[in-house]
């Protein structure tokens, strides 16, 4: 294979080049585990709520979107990206809406001037109407895109990561959780199915009945619906073998249940407190370690007793190792730069000024874009099943009148 | 070698229920049989399936008399999931019974459970993918398969587990004849290449007789008889038209297949062969061939998928049409847009309103009669999409795939009342019709707990309330025993002979052959065929009728034909053989009273 190198120079012009046996191999389609997404969209979240610079957030806007671009598949999920987007956009005109009405009012620059509505004096921090200056303005405005970058760090991991894959690769003892969640989620396209039948079906009873009387007449068939198909469903999982795991003494099951709920926890207030950048550093990581260390151990006693296998698990390699770190890589910086600089992550109002860009953390969120090439091409379900005889896609949509 | 299944003096009592469902019912299915489990709807054919791997009573309450012993585990110790590994359960609804959402995952969930290793579980998925024919699927999100393709991966993923026993409850029942054809091909090969047991119930027998090793036949006070399927079909409550022909000409033992059948129809052919079929039923002497609805350039697209492709149709009053084809060719889009409610992205429809519905609506409208009278306007003419539903329904009726979404109230004589109040009926009709359909359900009853078939009578008779001029029926026989299909023939035929058009979709061939004066079959969204029923069917080789296969190439559909062809020389010559004495009692099984 040496000489394929060499003669790179040669083929270029005509047919196309062979790439590399290493080459190809990163190439490979296929999913990155989800836990690997997650990891990467929350540590973008997390360094998201660290700063209101605009300029960071706009950046890791625009990395969040490079990535769910280049690496969502073409499953329904992956398509709900722009609604997180829009939600964003959504956010950001009610926080202004807000301050406009409610909030309080700062700084030199008169924006708009409306009549206030005198406040008693315990009322401090809010102010109905009042002067609009642009400082203020812009500080709700830098408040509300770091709120929408948060929810699109969330939305880009929705988009990557197969929800029910992730549930999958719940540990043993959350194996019953999941299996509720998944069954739960293919009920929820069922129930659309059946109210849309059921409200076409009083059409034909020439019921056209609207408002609340309305919605018991649907109601019922629908809800009957989802019983007899709860009730079908539970017992074709239960003669397909769910449920078959040995019970667990009850000394085991308190043991799990007081180490996860003790994990669970300290890792609420962990997290709280990596959020939170006033609150003191014992509350941050090291009790979100703390927390995860004995939610971990809670599930490994507790997952003892459940006697099941997974099918086709999702791999954890290299590269979900290095997707992961380059989340972590913009957490890192802009903790880094929130210890060093923290003037840095704020957008300066008084006096209003452009933004600083501060090196590290930029470096680092661009870091976090390298996800879209480190990761591999999401397996594609359309290009791996060749057209059958009779595409039954076809056939189902032409039966949507009766699903 | 051990029984696969052995019931021993079972009964099984649910809980409030006067009658036990099943009474003192002793069966032995060996390892490898097929065996067929018939009987009327509510014999407790389910139940009795459900008793094998212990949902019944583990799962649906109620007592167990006796003793069930599944290659040698009894199910009073073991629950369902613990015979997991031994038995495999297909349902009625595949879709229903399904908890993850790809093929591959859901071939994988019955071994997931069983804590079979990886690698094994790795290759079983490949097995049967490739046993079952569902390679090509194997990522397809299950809600976008076809109905037969559904209900293979439901079958292989029971195979995954590799059970010894397999049970499946109606296996076919929502399948056209095709794919009907390709699941029991499926299971056919398990138990000849895998020595599977298979234990199935089925309403078309007609389908599956042939297969059978050993038949269970459910009487109504819920006895067991269990034997060969030859001896059992002799006196069995319900019997497809090959055993019924075989009854009629008097044949020992009886015909189970076409091929059986052939073999021994040469006497037969020679009796028939001076007669002709004569016409099909007897026709109103008015009103037969005028037009009643006229539909052109019809198109129902979803995005890219056209399911209607331009197609124009007339449906005549007094007349009968069936719409046949594979599933998802376009025939509930198509009824859906007749009726209106539906989509329809181009065409019209105009059905040509009799007097009665013009006052009707024109009462409701306020339209003022001159305008819609066929006197001043020929023909009179409305389209039922652009009217009120209200007023739609009084011109087309339809009567959807799942009839169970038009009830929504707890009473029967509640749903009745609704009906005459929706239609502006006289007080009591809708409860009048439904008696006529249905005779004998208690107004008080609750519409859940009603049979497939009385629930099919009900909500006919809410949309007969309405009085319209044409009635759709989407596949209207599913589910539904020969008597019960009896009963909704002379029901079509009745409305029929009033000058009502009547279009139905089905799969059932037997039902067309019997009930519909034409047929009309679509492919791809486009018609192929539209003919007489007997030019239609006879011809083709999935939709012919079992009587037509045996007696091609005479002309016959069915064994009412054949009978009535008959019956009349018998009486004439007066002339007693064996075979007329036969065919004169069973006249009696053949045509409900």
């Amino acid at each position: 294979m040496t000489s394929t190198t060499t003669s790179w120079g040669s083929r270029r012009q005509g047919s196309p080049t062979r790439p590399s046996v290493r080459q190809r191999a990163r190439r490979l389609p296929r999913g990155l585990h989800p836990g690997a997404w997650w990891l990467w969209a929350i540590s973008l979240a997390v360094a998201a709520s660290r700063t209101t610079n605009p300029l960071l957030l706009a950046i890791m806007l625009a990395v969040t979107s490079l990535v769910v671009v280049a690496r969502r598949g073409d499953a329904p999920w992956a398509r709900a990206y722009r609604l997180y987007l829009v939600l964003g956009a959504v956010i950001i005109v009610l926080r202004v809406l807000l301050h406009v009405a409610v909030g309080f009012k700062y700084g030199d620059h008169v924006l708009l001037r409306l009549p206030e509505v005198p406040l008693p004096g315990w009322a401090a921090g809010i102010q109905v109407g009042g002067t609009v200056y642009v400082e203020g303005l812009l500080g709700a405005v830098f408040q509300g895109l770091r709120l929408a970058t948060l929810i699109a760090c969330i939305g880009a991991a929705n988009a990557l990561a197969n929800p029910k894959r992730l549930l999958r690769a719940l540990p043993g003892a959350l194996h019953e959780i999941g299996v509720a969640f998944v069954v739960s989620l293919t009920v929820a396209p069922q129930l659309a199915d059946s109210v849309h039948r059921v409200r076409r079906a009083r059409r034909l009873r020439g019921d056209t009945v609207r408002g609340i009387r309305a919605v018991g007449r649907i109601a019922m068939p629908v809800l009957q619906d989802a019983l007899d198909r709860s009730i079908l469903l539970a017992a074709a999982m239960d003669s397909r073998g769910y449920g078959r795991s040995v019970q667990a003494p009850p000394r085991t099951r308190h043991t799990s249940g007081a180490l996860v709920l003790t994990g669970l926890m300290a890792t609420c207030i962990g997290t709280f407190g990596l959020l939170d950048a006033q609150s003191a550093t014992v509350l941050g990581l090291p009790a979100l370690l703390t927390g995860l260390v004995l939610a971990a151990a809670g599930m490994g006693v507790g997952g003892q007793r459940v006697r099941r296998s997974t099918y086709r698990p999702d791999p954890w390699r290299a590269p979900e190792w290095a997707t992961a770190t380059c989340g972590l890589a913009a957490v890192a910086a802009m903790l880094w730069v929130g210890y060093t600089d923290p003037s840095a992550l704020t957008a300066p109002l008084q006096p209003l000024a452009v933004p600083a860009l501060p090196l590290v953390a930029t470096a680092g969120i661009l870091a976090a874009g390298l996800a879209a090439i480190v990761s591999p091409v999401p397996l594609s379900t359309a290009s791996t099943t060749p057209i059958p005889v009779s595409p039954p896609v076809t056939e189902r949509a032409q039966e949507r009148p009766r699903p | 070698m051990s029984p696969a299944i052995v019931f021993e003096r079972v009964s099984i009592t649910y809980p409030d229920a006067p009658h036990p469902a099943l009474t003192a019912v002793d069966l032995t299915v060996e390892e490898g049989e097929l065996c067929l489990v018939v009987g009327r709807t509510g014999s407790g054919k389910s139940t009795l399936l459900g008793a094998v791997n212990g949902l019944v009573p583990h799962f649906t309450g109620g007592t167990l008399q006796g003793s069930v012993r599944l290659l040698g585990r009894d199910t009073r110790e073991h629950r369902p999931r613990d015979l997991a590994d031994i038995v495999g359960v297909v349902g009625q609804n595949p879709l229903a019974g399904f908890v993850t959402d790809t093929v591959e995952e859901e071939l994988a969930y019955g071994m997931e459970q069983l804590a079979l290793a990886p690698d094994v579980m790795r290759k079983r998925v490949e097995e049967t993918l490739d046993l079952l024919g569902l390679a090509d699927l194997r990522h397809r999100p299950l809600r976008d398969l076809s109905g037969g393709q559904q209900q293979r991966v439901a079958i292989g993923s029971v195979l995954t587990t590799h059970p010894r026993v397999l049970v499946l409850d109606e296996p076919t029942s929502a399948l056209d004849p095709t794919a009907a054809e390709e699941v029991l091909a499926a299971i056919t090969r398990l138990v000849h290449d895998l020595g599977v047991t298979v234990m199935l119930a089925e309403h078309r027998i007609e389908r599956v007789l042939q297969y059978a090793d050993r038949m269970v036949h459910l009487s109504s006070d819920g006895r067991a008889e269990s034997g060969p399927p030859a001896e059992l079909m002799v006196t069995s409550s319900v019997a497809p038209p090959v055993v019924e022909l075989g009854r009629l000409a008097g044949w020992t033992p009886l015909p189970l297949s076409v091929r059986d059948a052939r073999r021994r129809v040469g006497p037969l052919r020679e009796r028939l062969s001076h007669c002709a079929p004569q016409p099909r039923r007897r026709r109103p002497s008015d009103g037969i061939g005028v037009p009643a609805l006229r539909a052109r350039g019809i198109v129902v697209r979803y995005g890219e998928v056209v399911a209607v492709n331009d197609i124009d149709l007339t449906l005549r009053t007094g007349e009968v049409t069936a719409l046949m084809g594979r599933n998802g060719s376009g025939k509930s889009s198509l009824l859906w847009a007749l009726q209106g409610s539906g989509r329809r992205d181009r065409g019209r429809v105009a059905v040509v309103a009799g007097r009665e519905v013009v006052s009707d609506v024109d009462l409701r409208a306020g339209i003022a009669p001159a305008t819609l009278n066929p006197a001043t306007l020929d023909p009179a003419t409305l389209d039922p999409a652009t009217l009120d539903p209200a007023q739609g329904r009084q011109l087309v009726g339809l009567v959807p795939h799942e009839p169970g979404d038009l009830l929504y109230l707890d009473t029967v004589v509640g749903e009745c009342e609704r009906a005459d109040n929706e239609s502006r009926a006289n007080a009591g009709s809708c409860a009048y019709l439904l008696e006529r359909i249905a005779p004998g359900i208690a107004p008080s009853q609750h519409p859940r707990d009603l049979s497939e078939g009385q629930r099919l009578a009900l909500v006919i008779a809410v949309q007969l309330s309405a009085d319209p001029a044409v009635l759709l029926l989407d596949e209207p026989t599913r589910g539904l025993d020969y008597g019960a299909k009896r009963r909704l023939r002379d029901v079509v035929h009745e409305l029929a002979d009033r000058g009502c058009a009547v279009l139905l979709s089905t799969h059932d061939v037997e039902f067309v052959a019997d009930t519909a004066d034409r047929v009309v079959v679509l492919a791809d969204g486009e018609v192929v065929a539209d003919g007489p029923t007997a030019d239609v069917i006879v011809s083709s080789p999935a939709f012919a009728p079992q009587v037509a296969k045996i007696l091609s190439p005479q002309p016959w559909l069915t064994v009412r034909d054949v009978q009535a062809a008959l019956a009349p020389r018998t009486a004439t010559s007066g002339a007693s053989t064996s075979a007329s004495s036969t065919s004169a009692s069973s006249t009696s099984t053949v045509t409900p009273s």
